[in-house]
Parts: C-alpha cells; sequence; structure tokens
C-alpha cells in the first residue's frame, strides 16, 4: 500500500513529475499552475534536483530543454498567456527531439482573461501552437490521482518517442484536493531514454537507420553533437534541401501516428448500449459522467467517451462510435473547439451538438442531462 | 444523488475560509476514510472579494466536484452570503455570523445565527481562528465527520505552535452550535 494523501491537481502533478524521475524544473509562476512550481521548489533540492525560476516563460522552457539535454528529466507548468509564450520553443524540442513535460493547466482566454477560473479554449494550441508540422502528445486528465499517474506517463511517452509531452488539464481539476494514493517506488513503471551504444565518435545523434526514434545521448557523458532548430541531417548539421527535409518530416509525425495504439488512452462509461454519447474530458467529463448517471436512472441510454490522451486524437474510437448512435454531445469550457475533431472523425454519421461555457463556471450535469434529453 | 453532502464555506478572500474547507475534507477522506472533494473559487484579489470553498462527502465516488444543491452553507460576510446562497437546497442549513450578517436572505432552508467572529477575538483571543471556530460549528451541525477526525486534521494542517489556539477555536465552536442546535 502506498502513502494516501488529501492533494491538490497540481501537487499530484508535481508528486507524478517525481515519481517519475524527474530532476529539473524550469518555471516561471503563473496562476493557476504556480502550486505545481511551488511544490517542486520544495521538493527538488530534497531529491538532489534543481528548481530553477527563470524570467519569464520562454527562458522557462529553453532552460527545459537544456536541462534535457544535460540528462535529467525536465518539466515545466504554466497557464495560458504562459504557454502562448512557449510555443516557439516547444517547436524546437519537437524538431530536435528532445523529450520535456510541460504541463498547462487551463483557464479563461485569451489574454490575461480569466486567471482564477477555469477554461478549456487552449485544447487546439496544444495541437497547434507552434508552426509547422510537428509531432504532439497532449494528455487530458480529470481526476487527482489520474492527474498523478498520467504525468508517469508523459514522461514515459516523452523519453520512449523522443519528444515533448503536453499534459493539459482545467483549474478546477488543477486547484481540487482529493484522495491519493501515491504508489510505491516500482509500482508504476518508469522508462528512460535509450542511449546510445555506439562509440562518441560514430555516434549520429538523428540515425533513423535503426528506428523512428534515434538512441539520444546526453551531454557531458562524452558524446558531442549539433542540436539546430534548422532542418537536419542524421549528424544534427542543417540540411534544408529536398529529400532529407521531407524524410525527416515524416518520421517525426510517423513516431507518434505509427504508435497511436500505444499512446490513445482513454475510458469509456456505460457506452455498449449507448443511443447518445457524451465526449468530454477534464472537469466537463466529470460532469458528464454525473450527467450519465442521471440520465441512466431515467432510462436514457447515454454513455461517456472520456479521453485522456487527447493528441494524438482518439480518430478511430470516434468514427466507431458515431456509426452506432444517433448524436454525440460535446461540452467544453471553450466556444466550440474539440468539437470540429469530434466532427471531422463522425463524418456525418450522426449528429454532433456541443455546449459550450466560457463564464468561470463549469458546465453542471443538469445542463448536459438538458441536452442528452434533447438530441435523443 | 443520495447519499451525497454539500457545504459551502463563504467569506472574504484571506479569512481562512478555503483552508477551512480542506481542513474538513482531510477529516473527512483521510482520518475518516469517506470519499470527499474539496476545490475552491475566488478572485484575482489577494485579499477581499467574496471567496468560496466547497467540500463534498460521498459513500460512493463523487464526479462533478463542484456543489449545486447545498446541505450546509457558511457566510461570514453579506457580500457572500448574497452571491452564494440560492443554491442551498430545500431544508438545507444556511449558518450565518450573527453581527456580521444582520440580514439573511428568504428561502426555504434554515438559518443559524452563531457569534462564529466574536467567540474567535474575545473568547479566544485571535480573531484570525473564526475559521477554525466555524469549523467546530459545522461539524456540530452537519454530523458527516467526527469531532475527532477534525481535530486531528486541524492540528496536521496548522503552524507549530497554534495547536492549543486552534484545538480551543474548534472546541468553542462545536460547542457553541451544539448548545444552539439542541
Amino acid at each position: 500500500m502506498g502513502k494516501i494523501k488529501l492533494l491538490q491537481g497540481n501537487e499530484a502533478c508535481a508528486e507524478g513529475a517525481l515519481y517519475a524521475g524527474c530532476n529539473f524544473f524550469g518555471g516561471y509562476p503563473i496562476t493557476p499552475s504556480t502550486e505545481v512550481a511551488e511544490y517542486m521548489a520544495r521538493r527538488l533540492p530534497q531529491v538532489g534536483g534543481a528548481f530553477l525560476q527563470m524570467e519569464d516563460e520562454i527562458a522557462a522552457m529553453a532552460s527545459v530543454i537544456g536541462g534535457s539535454l544535460a540528462g535529467c528529466k525536465a518539466l515545466t507548468a504554466t497557464s495560458g498567456p504562459g504557454f502562448s509564450l512557449k510555443q516557439e520553443n516547444m517547436g524546437f524540442a519537437m524538431l530536435t527531439e528532445i523529450p520535456c513535460v510541460i504541463v498547462n493547466v487551463m483557464r479563461g482566454g485569451p489574454s490575461t482573461g480569466v486567471p482564477t477560473g477555469p477554461g478549456q479554449s487552449d485544447i487546439m494550441q496544444c495541437k497547434w501552437g507552434t508552426h509547422g508540422d510537428h509531432p504532439v502528445i497532449c494528455l487530458t486528465p480529470a481526476y487527482v490521482q489520474e492527474i498523478f499517474s498520467e504525468t508517469v506517463r508523459a514522461f514515459n511517452l516523452s523519453e520512449k518517442y523522443r519528444t515533448p509531452v503536453i499534459i493539459a488539464f482545467d483549474e478546477i481539476v488543477g486547484h481540487m484536493r482529493e484522495r491519493i494514493e501515491i504508489p510505491d517506488p516500482g509500482v508504476l513503471p518508469i522508462v528512460n531514454r535509450t542511449k546510445p551504444t555506439c562509440p562518441p565518435s560514430g555516434y549520429l545523434p538523428y540515425d533513423d537507420t535503426k528506428g523512428d526514434v534515434p538512441p539520444m545521448a546526453n551531454f557531458f557523458e562524452g558524446y558531442r553533437y549539433h542540436v539546430t532548430g534548422l532542418n537536419h541531417g542524421t549528424d544534427g548539421f542543417p540540411v534544408n534541401a529536398s529529400p532529407r527535409i521531407h524524410t525527416d518530416e515524416l518520421r517525426l509525425i510517423r513516431k507518434v501516428e505509427a504508435n497511436k495504439a500505444d499512446i490513445v488512452k482513454f475510458e469509456e462509461t456505460l457506452m455498449g448500449d449507448a443511443e447518445v454519447a457524451i465526449f468530454a474530458y477534464g472537469v466537463s467529463g466529470r460532469s458528464a459522467k454525473t450527467a450519465v448517471e442521471a440520465a441512466r436512472k431515467e432510462g436514457i441510454k447515454v454513455g461517456l467517451f472520456r479521453p485522456l490522451t487527447m493528441w494524438p486524437f482518439p480518430e478511430e474510437q470516434v468514427a466507431a462510435i458515431a456509426s452506432r448512435v444517433k448524436a454525440i454531445v460535446v461540452p467544453e469550457l471553450s466556444l466550440g473547439q474539440i468539437i470540429f475533431e469530434v466532427e471531422r472523425c463522425a463524418r456525418g454519421r450522426c449528429k454532433v451538438e456541443g455546449i459550450f461555457r466560457v463564464d468561470g463556471d463549469p458546465i453542471n450535469p443538469a445542463q448536459i442531462l438538458a441536452k442528452v434529453k434533447e438530441v435523443k | 444523488m443520495s447519499g451525497r453532502y454539500e457545504i459551502r464555506f463563504s467569506g472574504s478572500g484571506g479569512q481562512g475560509l478555503i483552508l477551512a474547507g480542506v481542513i474538513f475534507a482531510e477529516a473527512a477522506t483521510i482520518f475518516d476514510k469517506k470519499t470527499a472533494v474539496q476545490s475552491q473559487s475566488y478572485g484575482p484579489e489577494a485579499r477581499g472579494g467574496a471567496s468560496k470553498s466547497e467540500v463534498i462527502i460521498s459513500d460512493t465516488a463523487i464526479d462533478f466536484p463542484k456543489a449545486t444543491e447545498i446541505d450546509l452553507m457558511l457566510a461570514l460576510t453579506p457580500e457572500a452570503c448574497m452571491k452564494y446562497y440560492k443554491d442551498i437546497k430545500p431544508n438545507g442549513v444556511l449558518l450565518v455570523d450573527e453581527d456580521f450578517v444582520k440580514e439573511t436572505p428568504k428561502g426555504t432552508f434554515k438559518v443559524v445565527r452563531l457569534p462564529i467572529i466574536r467567540t474567535a477575538s474575545e473568547e479566544i483571543g485571535k480573531a484570525f481562528v473564526a475559521n477554525i471556530v466555524a469549523l467546530g460549528a459545522i461539524t456540530a451541525i452537519t454530523g458527516q465527520v467526527s469531532i475527532e477526525a477534525v481535530e486531528k486534521a486541524v492540528l496536521s494542517r496548522v503552524p507549530k505552535g497554534t495547536e492549543d489556539l486552534n484545538k480551543k477555536a474548534l472546541m468553542a465552536g462545536y460547542d457553541l452550535a451544539r448548545a444552539r442546535i439542541t
């Protein structure tokens, strides 16, 4: 039996990071994510790690990239405005294939918006916030225990696929407290990056001849290599020529897309005989679960599909649901973002109806229940 | 949502109501082994502004984490009282500070008035323990969590050196409410 605690979502995120072996945090505090930084500032020195508060979010993201290159498991946490600032460096980490974890505790936006209120309107930014075609893994936990385990999974996926992983949850889930059991070390699997076995003289940091995820050497272990945001060759030096750019871009995307079976995760509640499905995540997913319970008591056949991996999007699953239900209801704390993905996958096979709210309060179960009754 | 008990602590930012909620949830989950969720809502101000903290206690899993049909609401300021009372369910309880919340809204709920802040400042001698006095009163009125569990949770959360003060505050609130409601 592990340790039982009452923790905030943000604190559970920090605990999950430590469990995964995170030993570097570079950040800049911002509501409603600050508790992640505070917790790491207190705990990292106790476990031999390092905490750096940088001058802004751009530098914070840069420090995380540097920390990871030096062999650390690196974390940063932010919210809307800070997440916007991190985008360029996130793209750099995606192209240069540097594992790291970025937490975005979503508040209302755009701009400074609603610092202390929940939002889910950065979900498309998680996918498309940085420019260019790029691989994205984004996890969306909704319970305190789940934030812990998904943070561990985020580090594992990041190390395994040598790519940044985003964890996106909302202010309510980040600030709420629930009972959590922190498992003993060794209970959850921990993945570490594959290091080269060749001597430093023969090391090519982007050698894709043996697979889509080339082994990664840590700096200061004898391996010297070039890291650039320009498209590059197997040795890391710039190559802006055909066909290398094309084949390498395809590999970056394939690294994630070809491994969807390993990366995509979701929870289904009473979907078996459902005539109406709800697609919801984060606090809206919690609300939807309560609505499903209430609807079932009234004999309405409704189920919930709750993605824990939002990117890559669970396309096959949503397509399959769309072909057997009358309607999919999509509650989200935005004016309609993830609904476009659901519509894209549904391809007109069923109705897709949204419930949108951006006033700083969550969508409550009664609102969802009313919409379910309307579309059934 | 049977078996679900919803409590809202409200007042002004800085009165320690979020901490009160955290302590109550900790008493329920860690010391009384029940299922509980604590959440909060506050403005961007560091002090002032209406602030609330909610605790939901249940015998089954809690999904929707916010209070919508409140069994008991505490209000330490008139502003918070008027802003947040509407979710109190029929036959629920509105617990107010009798000196600071003179006028209470009309509704199908029961109103309990207690001198929470006065008890903290005059009987205990520190106005800042009003949140703990309130916690004692809420423990007595709701009967959801044992006073022993709340005491343990208080002692595990308050600063070192203030244990006796907080214990006294908790029991003062508990006794005050028991004397009024029985």
